[in-house]
């Protein structure tokens, strides 16, 4: 199949379809409520399940009671709809099932605006809801990374079974962009046996499943923690991503930036490049786990003076950025909170700026 | 001569964590014996509540999941949506069903999800330590109405049986009690139905069971029972709210 020029928010359904994901449970909100317009008429010709849920809480425990009897779901909403559903989040990393979650992120606190943000990060990487546990977060930047992440997020979700966040900004779920849908990236069906209560008859058992979240001995708690924490330290080993801008030969200044932001900032480096100035780039793909080890030995160069954090919000990554560097350069962010996007010129008034 | 009693299949052999003259182990052992009747254990998929009831898989040996606190039907609807050859039931008590779960509870209702529901009333929390409920009734004291329940204060008992029967979907809805061999004879009946229901795929099913709690009433269990009989009876009345049949009946007029 060739390319299709489709929105954003279309795109992600149709990517979870051909990723082999047939269940969907959400909530409307904007802006991305075209995926659910989207999958009420899609999932039906699929012999799919469709159900708009009374809330987003609602909606975050039916994708963990279909999650935990082994069932492929997903679920998108935009970043108050994710405050809702952080605490159903909690409970499904605690009880290890694999799940999607995408959030199309618009300007906060509160109900903010609904234009473009990069405001969850925090969210997002750093928790969200109660206890211990991580998401794996992936960052999409172009309509046609967010079908692949999208495809790539079940497998993820099954092998960590844990659940997976597609994080991207409004503009990802509004921009309409040429895609495909690789085949190769169909999820084959994995056994979930082990675990899921699936009903014993489904599994031909004699041993029943429990899925559970609730360890009142403090030594159980605590192994059980540590359980998690071990997959959390293997995805750090294995699913780092990132891209790399204009780095291979020298340059002065470093820019962190990932999502519609980043591509921005590309069109700011090529400018300057045009000017004579050289400008590299670290893209997070992955925002937990965090490139940290790209972002350290590309602040190390000897010819990068300083690190830019270019963000859509008031600096949450920028956290993270400074943690890689490791006080090797000086860190400072740059970025508007409000729903616009900072312009290729801003971008390169603030490098010169910061160069000093 | 063989047995002519036993322990239920779908019971386990674990020692109860409840306290003396608490209903839950009848009202567990009336669940398992429906099932074991239905021939179902091997494809139900129970969901625990937060509350009294929260470890209640131990008791059980068939597949469970743990809800949080209000969210059960939530979790049976994902269940049922995605695979509606299992059969799925909730297990919840009045803080849990009635108060932070009242949204989930009646959209799952209003949608007509084909599960079952045992809703536990015994007008109080108890796993808490005996705080008010929204079942709580008028007067009554608890650990957070220490004076009594004011209605000027926190409104009247909701009644969740007639509430849901209001519901214009079709449903099967009745309200029994565990406080005597003659009432738990009805509500094992009742919790046949309630499944027989789902398992044909007719209707959402809820059977509310008036329930005692001794240690947090600070009565004695015989005492709890009087109790229950004389003030929750007159305000919680036994009966069947709502039929499928009779919905049938209603929009065909």
């Amino acid at each position: 199949m060739g390319k299709v020029l489709m929105k954003g928010n279309e795109a992600i359904g149709e990517a979870a379809i051909r990723a082999g994901c047939l269940n969907y449970f959400a909530y409307p909100i904007t802006p991305q409520s075209e995926v659910a317009e989207y999958l009420a008429r899609r999932l039906p010709e699929e012999g799919g399940v469709f159900l708009q849920g009374e809330s987003e809480v609602a909606v975050s425990y039916m994708i963990f009671g279909a999650a935990a009897c082994g069932e492929r779901v997903f679920t998108t909403s935009s970043s108050p709809g994710i405050s809702l559903m952080s605490e159903g989040i909690s409970y499904i990393t605690a009880a290890q099932c694999p799940a999607v979650f995408v959030n199309i992120m618009r300007g906060g606190p509160g109900l903010g605006g609904i234009l473009p943000s990069q405001a969850d990060y925090n969210q997002s990487v750093k928790g969200g809801g109660h206890g211990d546990y991580k998401l794996l977060v992936l960052a999409p930047a172009s309509v046609q990374e967010a079908v692949q992440m999208m495809m790539e997020a079940f497998a993820l979700a099954e092998k960590y079974r844990n659940p997976v966040m597609i994080l991207g900004d409004g503009l990802i779920g509004q921009m309409m962009e040429p895609v495909e849908f690789p085949e190769a990236l169909k999820v084959k069906p994995t056994n979930k046996d082990q675990w899921a209560t699936n009903g014993m008859d489904t599994r031909k058992s004699k041993q029943r499943n429990l899925v559970k979240t609730l360890y009142l001995d403090p030594e159980e708690l605590n192994s059980h923690n540590l359980k998690l924490k071990a997959k959390y330290e293997q995805m750090e080993r294995e699913e780092v991503r990132h891209e790399a801008y204009n780095v291979d030969g020298d340059f002065e200044l470093l820019i962190v930036s990932y999502g519609t932001m980043s591509r921005v900032c590309c069109t700011a480096i090529d400018n300057l490049k045009a000017e004579g100035l050289e400008v590299g780039m670290i893209r997070p793909q992955t925002l937990f786990p965090f490139p940290k080890a790209a972002i350290y030995n590309a602040a190390a160069k000897p010819s990068c003076r300083v690190v830019l954090c270019v963000e859509m919000c008031m600096g949450q990554m920028i956290e993270d950025v400074e943690r890689s560097v490791s006080g090797q350069r000086p860190v400072h962010w740059y970025g508007k909170c409000g729903g616009e996007v900072p312009t290729p010129e801003e971008v390169m008034e603030e490098v010169k700026k910061r160069r000093g | 001569m063989g047995k002519t009693f036993q322990k239920p299949e779908a019971l386990s052999d674990t020692i109860t964590h409840y306290c003396p003259g608490c209903t839950h182990g009848v009202a567990h052992r009336l669940v398992a014996e429906v099932i074991d009747e239905l021939g179902i254990r091997r494809r139900t998929v129970g969901i625990a509540p937060v509350g009294c009831a929260v470890l209640m898989y131990n008791y059980f040996t068939f597949d469970f999941q743990e809800a949080a606190h209000g969210r059960a039907p939530a979790m049976a609807t994902g269940i049922k949506r995605v695979r509606p050859d299992l059969v799925v039931f909730t297990y919840q008590g009045d803080g849990d069903l009635a108060s932070i779960g009242m949204s989930e509870i009646v959209h799952a209702a209003n949608r007509g999800e084909k599960f079952t529901v045992i809703f536990i009333n015994n007008a109080v929390y108890g796993m808490t330590g005996g705080q008010m409920a929204p079942t709580t009734l008028p007067d009554q004291r608890t650990t957070t109405s220490p004076f009594g329940r004011k209605i000027s204060d926190t409104g009247m008992p909701v009644k969740m049986s007639e509430l849901l029967a209001a519901l214009q979907t079709p449903a099967y809805i009745t309200r029994q009690t565990l406080l005597s061999p003659k009432y738990i004879n009805r509500a094992k009946k009742a919790i046949k139905q309630a499944f027989s229901y789902q398992i044909e795929n007719k209707c959402f099913s809820f059977v509310e069971l008036v329930s005692t709690c001794p240690t947090n009433w600070g009565m004695t269990p015989l005492n709890a029972i009087k109790w229950a009989e004389e003030k929750m009876l007159s305000y919680f009345p036994l009966g069947v709210f709502k039929t499928p049949e009779e919905k049938e009946r209603s929009t065909n007029l």
